[in-house]
């Protein structure tokens, strides 16, 4: 029976393309996938983009591919990647002149039409009410202050694209499991309403595009229970990603390349099954709703797990679109402590911070104070009932506000303290200019009215 | 006894939502902490983290349940003001909770 291998790429921009490599030289894929963007990656290359309009897709692209490709174009390996964030044409333009430049031929494709920040008002006109998926509030509310909105477009383009004869698929705003589902649809040519295996292939997806949580990476368990738990995961200097074996009635094995570190076992993969997943009954994506109700993972052995028994519901009416909008700005000042006493030292200062803040009348949405060391990653949950045994902590505030100078101002009211207040003050650091903060407007569209603005452009490099 | 002792867990983000996988390692295991992890339950546990409803949907095929809580990130993960602003600790946070 024909089977259809895809390696998992990076799982968020900033990740290793090492593990890619390996990959391509020890796992015998034909297709690679990679997921550049989170939910709020398109808010860094809005940045970058108001800098240089050539910029907005994640730039990790050309180097990535400069290292891959050599690796790939001899096994005749294809590539799939969302990497082209608010800007896929400037990708495809700046991955296509390097390998011209390189005398490397390929045929890239670009995927546009999912970027519907110039179509808000267009599409409010259309009848569109683009009110907030949760809260129902009115879009007017943060109209003015939006920076980016995308709609999370499906499998098809990608699909068409491959179709098409392209090597490097190059998107903007996809659901990241299409990147997965589109070579399998491709390949096997299942229909658009073969529920069954569009679900198979959004499982396939889901497991794939975190990259090294689907192999053992940020394996959250403990102790001889569960083998060991994180402890005994083998190498992860050299964790090998994902690969997935899929056959043409939709079931598949996970795996990973021959002779890599991590595991890929039934506890490290149901971890990432229910990763960032809501309902998981309904668990939606533009092609297809999967119920996990009834899949079943069987643990071969040897890092092979076996998915099966996926249940898929028609593909939703509506599109999802996530917009971003300026929501202020966080000022943040560290400043460390050590024994004897150093929570009380650190406490102290924080006490005289937010009584000058309030002499100076230096006023902020929100001050919000942690002690690295003792409670930043638990908050109220962690245990401090040995706090006074600390060796060192460290004092962290950060304040919000609307006005950036206000952001900026903030970190200057505490240095002099080194000399002037509780001893022991170390470690400062509070120079790095204020951060801005992003609030998310996830609402609903119309699929026809994103879908039909869909283009698929391929250039060939020869 | 903690959670940790007989289950493991995963935590991520989505807007203001943070969701919890949690693992059971055997069926019996798997019922005793389907009875015990309740929405009241956790939303008391993560009073001062997350002030929304908790939901919990068991899924007896992969021995776990899914849990999520709602007003739970400071409105996402890029407003957050806290330094785990993707809530990535939240799962390591359930595992401390003490259960019959």
């Amino acid at each position: 029976m024909k089977t259809v291998r895809i390696g998992a790429g990076l799982g968020f921009y900033g990740d290793s393309w090492a593990p890619v490599a390996t990959t391509l030289e020890r796992g015998e894929v034909q297709y690679i996938a990679s997921d550049h963007l989170a939910e709020l990656t398109l808010a860094i290359l809005q940045k970058d983009r108001q800098r240089d309009p050539a910029l907005g897709y994640t730039r990790d692209l050309v180097p990535m591919m400069t290292a891959l490709w050599p690796l790939a174009a001899k096994r005749g390996v294809r590539f799939l990647l969302n990497a082209g964030g608010l800007n896929p044409q400037g990708a495809a333009a700046a991955l296509a002149a390097e390998f011209a430049r390189r005398g490397w031929p390929a045929c890239i494709a670009c995927v546009t039409g999912d970027a519907v920040l110039d179509r808000m008002d267009e599409l409010r006109a259309a009848g569109e009410p683009l009110a907030h998926l949760d809260s129902g509030a009115d879009i007017t509310e943060v109209r003015d202050r939006l920076l980016f909105a995308n709609a999370y477009l499906g499998a098809r383009p990608l699909v068409q694209a491959l179709d098409g004869g392209a090597d490097i698929v190059i998107s903007g705003r996809v659901a990241d499991a299409a990147l997965f589902m589109a070579p399998l649809i491709h390949e096997f040519g299942w229909a658009w309403d073969d529920w069954p295996r569009l679900a198979q292939a959004l499982t396939v997806g889901h497991l794939m595009e975190c990259s090294g949580q689907g192999s053992g990476g940020n394996f959250n368990a403990y102790g001889p229970t569960f083998g060991g738990g994180w402890e005994a995961i083998p190498d992860y200097a050299h964790l090998g990603f994902p690969i997935a074996e899929v056959s043409e009635d939709g079931t598949a094995v996970i795996t990973k390349a021959p002779g890599t570190g991590g595991r890929v076992s039934f506890d490290t993969l149901r971890q990432q099954l229910l990763y960032e997943v809501h309902n998981p009954h309904r668990y939606l994506s533009p092609d297809v709703i999967l119920d996990m109700g009834t899949l079943r993972l069987d643990d071969l052995g040897d890092d092979r797990v076996r998915v099966a028994g996926a249940t898929g519901l028609p593909a939703p009416e509506s599109l999802k679109i996530v917009a971003g909008y300026d929501d202020g700005w966080a000022g943040t000042a560290t400043i460390g402590y050590c024994w004897p006493e150093a929570v009380k030292k650190a406490r102290t200062t924080e006490s005289v911070v937010r009584q000058l803040l309030a002499e100076r009348r230096l006023q902020y949405d929100d001050i919000h104070t942690e002690l690295l060391g003792l409670d930043s990653l638990l908050g109220p949950l962690a245990d401090t009932s040995r706090a006074d045994e600390l060796n060192e902590v460290y004092l962290r505030m950060v304040v919000r506000t609307r006005d950036k100078r206000l952001a900026e101002a903030f970190p200057r009211q505490i240095p002099w303290l080194g000399l002037s207040g509780p001893p022991t003050a170390s470690g400062f650091s509070g120079i790095e200019p204020p951060r801005q903060l992003l609030g998310l407007w996830p609402t609903l569209v119309r699929r026809d009215r994103v879908e039909d603005r869909v283009r698929v452009d391929i250039t060939a490099v020869s | 006894m903690k959670l940790v002792e007989i289950a493991h867990a995963r935590s991520g983000d989505k807007g203001d939502r943070a969701d919890i996988g949690l693992f059971a390692g055997n069926e019996a295991d798997f019922k005793r902490i389907a009875g015990a992890v309740t929405p009241e339950r956790v939303a008391a546990h993560f009073r001062g983290i997350a002030d929304g409803p908790v939901e919990i949907w068991p899924l007896p095929n992969l021995l776990a349940l899914k849990i999520v809580l709602n007003n739970a990130l400071q409105g996402n993960a890029a407003r957050s003001l806290r330094s785990d602003n993707l809530g990535k600790c939240l799962a390591a946070a359930l595992l401390r909770m003490e259960i019959e």
